[in-house]
């Protein structure tokens, strides 16, 4: 174990070598790129024993993943935003064919106009693809993702993507506590996985499922996905047991006592922690959730923590145009739905192409939350930041 | 080499009853190849007529390991596979050795899937790649592709008052093969099965890419009796339409040699989609089977 300072990119791609990965293929894209030319790297350099296909577009790299995947071998891929979405029928064809593919999608704006920067369209983009979706907040927490992910995707048999802020994580350098590669092994041993495409099985994959069969077979993602909740769970408790550190389905913030709480998702998450230490310090109970598995969505832990509280602020980084809410607001309000209590829930929508979001956006949220909870009524949409 | 009818391997490894129409050539074209492979294959097939005909839930056609992902995609899954393979031997984690080949049509060919071809070629993959030629999109009913023959009818190259039917002339397949350098390619037909068959034994059993273009008749698209679909693509070679040749690491080589031609004529008036061509169209045709012939060594037309 040594203690090293590293970006969130080179994180992932160092915990990508260290599970021994068989197969990448994938294609740059800011700002993904630095994982792909890690990787290339120690492929060069004899440190990483990988097939790199230098294929010639996202939409093949997840293609050739999921040929890999299925021959037995340990396959990763990464990519962003344009990428993310030229993958999008793929996506759909590496779950229902149950791959292990683990991807890190470096979350950024998808075009027009065109725009590097960090948001979360692209992967809200691809919520209903039936793969697992994990969020993180800090350097380590890629690195310990991904780490996970591939004993999640080869438990489950569905394909994990690991979701990290563009440039906000992606091009930070952290201090990360960087394991023994043994210890990693022992966590995800090295070995072949089930060979689906041998000629001693010959089975036929990727078949034509008429209207008898299709339903039952789009079925089998409902129910693998449900399943996979309780192998997150067991997966994060042996980490925790030889890593020495575990992550909820959610990281929750001064929620014990909370009456206004604020939910987002990603690295947003450290600028509101710091707000929160300072109302907190002006005596307003504020609170903050941060969701790191969104798919399966976390509904229980959610409403466990929505116990006391008086009213919710919800941070999308995504548009839903013309719907009823953006994207995570959808999903808390659904999940309150659910449970015994009425709490007013804000939207807000910030952060887009990579605008700020400042600690006043922030004091400013909460102070919105906190009018709606005294108020009991909602206003709609608010668009933190936006000029007029 | 196979050199007889009786050196063929009777293994079957397309199942009967699957569900190509009568008189196709496809499932004809795939039976030899199959053949030709001995079984130890993975094959990978692009959404296509072949596709949805073998592989109808709960029924399939394939004795041998068989994957479709999409429509554009299968030069790439099949250069995962392959990629796969070579990890997992090298790292000591499998004793498998199997053959990967692609047989996909020529839609998911020469149009949406040129690039995944193209990236697959490029970098060198062992397998070998099909694309099985019945000049059309035909699984969603007959419209044009960028292999569809000059002056053809489809539902999207309609013969009108301002058309000829297919404007454009056919994609030269096997050239773009070979300028990525690779090792082998040719062209074959199943009205040829010892001349097909070998060129998929050689396809596989060289090291690295190679590519076989085979042309298959469809009774359907090109609107010919079920019964003429060998007959015409012995004729497509016959007229020179179809020159059967080898590219053998840089070497060009007709294969089945054509003494006497015989006019393009003959191989257009039984199909209907050539029915409403003129004089003038048949002449085109016949310039371009002409010009094969120069190129490729064919011999005269027949008096
Ligand atoms: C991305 C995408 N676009 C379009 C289609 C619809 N589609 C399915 S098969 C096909 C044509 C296949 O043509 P070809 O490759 O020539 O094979 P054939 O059916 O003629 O044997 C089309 C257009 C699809 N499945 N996927
Ligand atoms: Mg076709």
């Amino acid at each position: 174990m040594k203690r090293v300072a590293l970006s969130g990119n080179y994180a992932v791609a160092y915990a990508v070598k260290m599970a021994d990965v068989d197969v990448i293929a994938a294609y740059p894209i800011t700002p993904q790129t630095p994982i792909v030319e890690k990787l290339s790297e120690f492929v060069a350099d004899g440190l990483l024993d990988a097939e790199y296909i230098n294929v010639e577009s996202e939409h093949s790299a997840l293609s050739a993943c999921i040929g890999s995947s299925l021959t037995g071998a340990r396959t990763f891929t990464a990519t962003s935003s344009q990428g993310l979405a030229y993958m999008h029928e793929v996506l759909f064809m590496a779950s229902s064919l149950r791959t292990s593919i683990v991807m890190a999608n470096v979350n950024r704006a998808l075009s027009h106009p065109l725009n590097i920067w960090n948001d979360h369209s692209d992967a809200m983009a691809e919520r209903d693809v039936g793969w697992i979706q994990f969020w993180v907040n800090s350097v380590q927490e890629a690195f310990d993702a991904t780490i996970q992910a591939f004993k999640i995707a080869e438990e489950v048999l569905l394909p994990v993507m690991i979701n990290l802020d563009g440039f906000i994580l992606s091009h930070i350098n952290e201090v990360l506590i960087l394991p023994d590669e043994e210890l990693v092994r022992e966590f995800i041993p090295s070995k072949p996985l089930f060979n689906r495409l041998s000629p001693k099985l010959a089975y036929t994959i990727g078949v034509v499922g008429p209207p008898e069969y299709y339903y039952e077979m789009r079925y089998q993602i409902i129910d693998a996905i449900e399943r996979s909740r309780k192998n997150i769970n067991e997966v994060n408790r042996e980490f925790g047991e030889l890593f020495g550190r575990t992550y909820g389905n959610i990281s929750t913030y001064m929620m014990e006592d909370a009456d206004y709480a604020l939910i987002t998702m990603g690295a947003v998450s450290s600028t509101a922690k710091i707000v929160v230490d300072s109302l907190r310090k002006e005596g307003e109970k504020v609170g903050l959730i941060s969701i790191r598995c969104f798919r399966p969505f976390p509904k229980n832990d959610i409403i466990e923590v929505f116990e006391d509280v008086k009213s919710i602020g919800v941070l999308d980084r995504a548009l839903t145009p013309g719907g009823i809410g953006h994207p995570l607001f959808t999903e808390i309000v659904t999940t309150l739905y659910d449970s015994s209590k009425i709490i007013p829930v804000q939207s807000f929508v910030g952060g887009l192409g990579g605008r700020d979001i400042t600690i006043d956006d922030f004091k400013q949220m909460y102070k919105i939350i906190k009018d709606v909870g005294l108020s009991g009524r909602r206003k709609p949409c608010i668009y933190i930041g936006l000029r007029e | 080499m196979f050199k007889t009818i009786k050196d063929l391997p009777r293994d079957e490894y397309l199942a009967p009853g699957h569900r190509l129409c009568a008189g196709c050539t496809v499932g004809t074209a795939v039976r030899q190849i199959l053949k030709a492979s001995g079984g130890n294959v993975v094959v990978v097939t692009a959404t296509s007529c072949l596709e949805v005909s073998t592989s109808y839930f709960p029924q399939t056609a394939w004795r041998v390991p068989w994957i479709h992902l999409g429509f554009e995609n299968s030069a790439a899954v099949a250069a995962g596979i392959e990629s796969a393979l070579k990890a997992l031997r090298k790292k000591g984690k499998s004793n498998e050795d199997f053959h990967v080949m692609v047989i996909s049509g020529d839609g998911g060919t020469f149009d949406i899937g040129i690039q995944a071809l193209s990236g697959a070629l490029e970098r060198g993959h062992d397998l070998l790649y099909i694309c099985y030629d019945n000049e059309a999109y035909m699984n969603t009913g007959i419209q044009r592709s960028s292999a569809t023959p000059y002056a053809a009818a489809t539902t999207t190259s309609p013969p009108g008052a301002r058309s000829i039917g297919q404007r454009t002339h056919k994609k030269d397949l096997v050239g773009i093969a070979i300028a990525h350098g690779i090792p082998y390619a040719a062209t074959a037909c199943p009205s040829y099965p010892i001349d097909l068959m070998n060129k998929v034994r050689k396809g596989l059993d060289v090291e690295g890419p190679s590519l076989l273009h085979v042309l298959t008749p469809c009774t359907t698209g090109w609107r010919f009796d079920p019964s003429l679909g060998i007959e015409i693509g012995r004729l497509a070679v016959l007229t020179g339409l179809w020159p059967l040749y080898e590219v053998d690491r840089g070497v060009t080589r007709l294969t089945v040699q054509v003494p006497k031609r015989e006019p393009v004529r003959k191989y257009l008036e039984l199909q209907g989609r050539f029915k409403h061509i003129s004089e003038n169209e048949i002449n085109k045709i016949q310039e371009i089977a002409d010009k094969n012939a120069e190129k490729f060594g064919l011999g005269p037309i027949k008096e």
